[in-house]
């Protein structure tokens, strides 16, 4: 009963009359249009244009963009920063999926929203409060001076801050998905004696492998791309805490246009391959739930 | 939820999963947080009006909430329009047009921000013939209706000046309307049009008395978190904007400027105005989505 | 009004929904089409309501003589019940009823009427007191009415109802389908409702329309489909049957030697009521079979018997004092003849 799906082709023959859920052709077109051309507008265009900028000075300069010692330091502290916040999100999300969705407690609905809390801070402010945390003028400053420990322009500033950024993507995923799938197959487990770790590994995971890697996916994204919260509390320290947008910043910034685009590219590259993972999941979730999207 | 209390004990690891929840929790994101409520809470009232109600600070509250507001409305029409194209027609290459929606959660910022400037600066793409179709139009505007500063609300370029700040938060508010609506239409039962039909409404009739009213509740949601999202952006605008003070100088780069002045009290008071006002932000999405969902026990 | 539809076929790609139906419906009638889901009946209903369009070339849909097949839905003068009701969720009940005369751009009734006409719909469905409610606020039973006073509030000249009790628990059902026909006695509007439930058709109804596969299988009061049906498929949908090889019969001297039955399909047809049951004795002529099961809760016990040579089951159904009369146990051997049976065929009693 819910195929009111029109094609714009279709229909267009006259005198058979039009269904009642259906809009007129000239409306169906012209929003088709309009819809189309805003995307266009905002979305494909830039797109094109970061790998247009990117080979516009040639593919000789573009690959030679990534010789730059700064530009591949830039690309380790990066993939370092993600490897760490990410697995660190992932055992967060799933043990806070698991206390939620499996069990009952007081204060539950004010935790979920906790848990959602990172989403509505500015990324500038998430690296403010760091700074006022770990910089010289923060709490733990003078004590971590002294012990001559370094996190505010350093890479474990970046690294807290890309976590709290971070924070919400795999949990908000798994959260929803566990309490809609229940608890009756974990009871099963338990009644055929498997212990916790054996119900987590066998039962639950392979239930929710999906959403777990969709939620890491965007979550991963958001980690190598931060661009903000990484800029108040990194310092700018080239070769040492750039990651890879902020090294855009710098050679935007330096007019060096062609290397910017380039570096952009490759974090262009990495969102395309997350959308395309993401509508894969989704796909296959809409095939395990017969019809409609996820 | 139909769980019961009794499931504590016949699962195990509530206490482990908790435990860790809240301390992870604690550390990242509830210690952090509370440090810049501590921090201001060290400034006297006086010093902190100051602080949050200076000349400055207040022409970038106008425009943040201003370009904001604007970058939501405009996503809320145009996202309206291509939830409802998405759902209900059918073109070639709808499919990678409706994973395409998600780029600006998926692109860096930092990317989408020299993209856009790419493309609509005096040179760029768009910017080429739109920058000085913009400088005349702002400039009639001006000569035909005096007494309004047109030249200083609407800039006279588009990049490097506030039409850009306008651009790159419709760009990162985009999905958020789309996304929020299209599960909503998709499940719009069909029936609900063809009752307004048998009962003698006429389409347009049937979209403005059924339909609009059906989906406004999540449009208002959508608007409301695209509109949460573009004021505290920083990474897109601030390659695009400009960053005049008093003119084209956003809410979250005036709090980096104070940081790096060393003003750390200036930045943290301003701060604590953002996140109060984000936290309102989401309590309302909250409640808009429980009125949302107030129907659909139907 | 009379509603008509001639030879209308409907095809969905390769499956076809309707294949050449016809299908007439007096003026002032309350009329069932009846059927297993997937037989055609919900989209002949819409089809008729001008929800959905028969293939082109195809058919016509006349109202009272009069050709609407190309008049859109909202100029047809229908009123529609949907089988979910499909109340607009943001107005109140009266606004719900009052839509179809605010809508209206030429003799919209003024405001103060519309209100009354509202006030006299929900008293008329017997909810008075409802009209500020959102339909979220109200029961299944009371938004079903509700629906019924939207589709009526326009002055319908043909009622029509998708399965209007199908999504109601089994007792309110009951009350309503009741109400429905008392409903139609005092206001005698031409009604059609689809329904897959036989007992409701049966009940109500003043014409039986039983559809399967797309075609019409026969058309009647509730007693002629129940008495007399058509084919096998309306023997089997309306109530119990038996379904006997002719042969076992004649060889039993249950059937004569020269039954019709013998020479079309082979098979007979007999409801478990129209066969008589009696202890078992080898001379007489009769179907020997064994009891197996006995069920005797409730009015009429229900016995399930095995003919001994071939083990095919039969049901019977006899009254709880001739089931004592008998005094057969489980496992009893039983001499059955039937009272009344049919064939396709042509028509057979004993």
């Amino acid at each position: 009963m819910s195929a009111v799906v029109t094609s714009l082709s279709a229909g267009s023959g006259g005198h058979v009359a039009r269904r009642a859920t259906q809009d007129p052709v000239w409306v169906r077109w012209l929003l088709t249009a309009i819809a189309l051309g805003f995307l266009a507008c905002f979305l494909l265009l830039p797109l094109a244009a970061v790998f247009a900028e990117a080979f516009r000075k040639g593919a000789a300069t573009y690959f030679a963009s990534f010789r730059d010692p700064d530009a591949l330091a830039a690309i380790r502290l990066t993939l370092f920063t993600a490897a760490v916040a990410v697995p660190a999100n992932v055992v967060f999300g799933v043990a806070a999926a698991w206390c939620i969705a499996k069990f009952n407690f007081p204060g539950k609905s004010v935790l979920i929203t906790l848990i959602d809390l990172p989403f509505a801070v500015s990324p500038v402010i998430s690296g403010l409060i760091y700074v006022l945390m770990f910089g010289a003028q923060g709490w733990f400053g003078p004590w971590l001076m002294e012990h001559d420990i370094k996190i505010i322009f350093a890479v474990p500033g970046i690294v807290l801050a890309t976590t709290f950024v971070t924070f919400p993507f795999v949990a908000r995923e798994l959260i929803p998905l566990m309490q809609a799938q229940g608890n009756d197959e974990e009871y099963a487990a338990v009644t055929l004696g498997a212990s916790g770790w054996q119900i987590f590994w066998r039962v639950t995971l392979p239930n929710i492998k999906w959403g777990l890697f969709y939620g890491i996916i965007l979550c991963n994204a958001r980690a190598m791309g931060e661009f903000g919260a990484v800029s108040v509390v990194s310092g700018h320290i080239r070769g040492e805490t750039n990651t890879m947008p902020l090294h855009i910043e710098i050679l935007y910034n330096e007019y060096n246009f062609a290397a910017a685009f380039a570096v952009a590219s490759l974090l262009a590259l990495l969102a395309l391959v997350t959308l395309v993972l993401k509508s894969v999941v989704e796909w296959r979730h809409a095939q395990a739930h017969g019809s409609g999207t996820p | 939820m139909p769980s019961s209390r009794s499931s504590r004990s016949v699962l195990p690891g509530f206490g482990l999963s908790l435990g860790f929840t809240l301390a992870y929790l604690g550390l990242i994101v509830l210690l952090p947080l509370a440090a810049a409520f501590i921090k201001t809470a060290g400034m006297s009232w006086s010093d902190f009006v100051a602080a949050t109600t200076s000349p400055r600070v207040l022409a970038s509250y106008r425009l943040s909430f201003g370009a904001s507001f604007a970058a939501a409305a405009v996503n809320a029409t145009f996202g309206l329009v291509v939830a409802w194209v998405l759902v209900r027609y059918s073109f070639p290459g709808k499919k990678i047009v409706d994973a395409l929606v998600d780029l600006p959660f998926a692109l860096p910022t930092a990317v989408a921000g020299i993209a856009l400037t790419a493309i609509y600066a005096k040179n760029g793409w768009v910017g080429s013939w739109l920058d000085p179709f913009w400088a005349s139009a702002v400039g009639r505007l001006d000569a035909a209706l005096p007494g309004v500063a047109w030249k200083e609300w609407l800039g006279v370029k588009i990049a490097f000046d506030r039409p850009g700040i306008f651009i790159a938060l419709t760009f990162i508010g985009l999905p958020f309307v789309v996304r929020t609506l299209q599960p909503v239409i998709e499940e719009l039962e069909p029936e609900l049009e063809e009752a307004a039909a048998t009962l003698g409404a006429n389409r347009w009739q049937t979209v403005t008395r059924v339909l609009l009213p059906e989906l406004f509740p999540a449009l208002l949601t959508g608007f409301a978190m695209a509109f949460a999202r573009a004021l505290g952006e920083y990474g897109s605008v601030v390659f695009i904007a400009g960053n005049q003070p008093l003119h084209s100088e956003i809410t979250p780069l005036l709090i980096i400027t104070k940081l790096e002045q060393y003003d750390y009290r200036g930045a943290t008071a301003i701060a604590v105005v953002m996140l109060v006002t984000s936290f309102v932000l989401l309590l309302l999405i909250n409640l808009l989505q429980k009125w949302s969902r107030r129907y659909h026990r139907v | 009004m009379s509603v008509t539809a001639s030879a209308i076929t409907k095809t969905f790609g390769s499956y076809t929904a309707l294949g050449n139906v016809d299908l007439d419906v007096p003026s002032g009638q309350l009329v069932a089409l009846l059927g297993p889901s997937g037989s055609g009946k919900t989209t002949l209903l819409r089809i008729i309501a001008g929800l959905e369009h028969a293939d082109p070339g195809s058919g016509r849909i006349l109202f009272h003589g009069e050709d609407v097949t190309a008049v859109p839905a909202g100029k047809r003068k229908v009123g529609f019940v949907f089988q979910h009701y499909a109340l607009f969720r943001h107005m109140t009940v009266f606004e719900n009823i009052a839509f179809g005369l605010n809508v209206r751009r030429e003799n919209r009734p003024s405001k103060s009427e519309i209100a009354d006409r509202v006030h006299r719909l929900l008293k008329l469905v017997q909810l008075e007191n409802l009209g500020g409610r959102f339909p979220s606020q109200l029961s299944g039973g009371q938004r079903q009415r509700i629906a019924l006073a939207r589709a009526l509030a326009v002055e319908p000249k043909v009622l029509l109802l998708d399965e209007p009790f199908g999504a109601l628990d089994a007792k309110v059902r009951k009350e309503l389908r009741r109400w429905l026909r008392h409903f139609h006695e005092e206001i005698h509007l031409t009604t059609l409702f689809v329904t897959h439930d036989q007992e409701e058709a049966l009940e109500i109804a003043d014409k039986v329309v039983i559809m399967n596969q797309a075609k019409v299988e026969q058309v009647g009061t509730p007693q002629e489909v129940y008495d007399r049906p058509a084919s096998p498929f309306v023997y089997q949908f309306l109530g119990n049957v038996n379904v006997l090889r002719a042969k076992i019969l004649a060889d039993a001297g249950v059937l004569p030697a020269g039954a019709a039955a013998l020479q079309s399909d082979g098979l007979v047809y007999v409801r478990p009521h129209d066969v008589a049951i009696a202890t078992h004795t080898p001379s007489a002529p009769g179907l020997t079979a064994v009891l197996r099961f006995v069920d005797a809760a409730g009015p009429q016990a229900r016995l399930a018997l095995e003919e001994i040579g071939t083990r095919a089951p039969i049901d019977v159904e006899i009254s709880r004092s001739e089931l004592e009369q008998l005094h057969l146990k489980v496992g009893d051997l039983a001499s059955l003849r039937l009272r009344q049976s049919r064939s396709f065929g042509e028509d057979y009693a004993i």
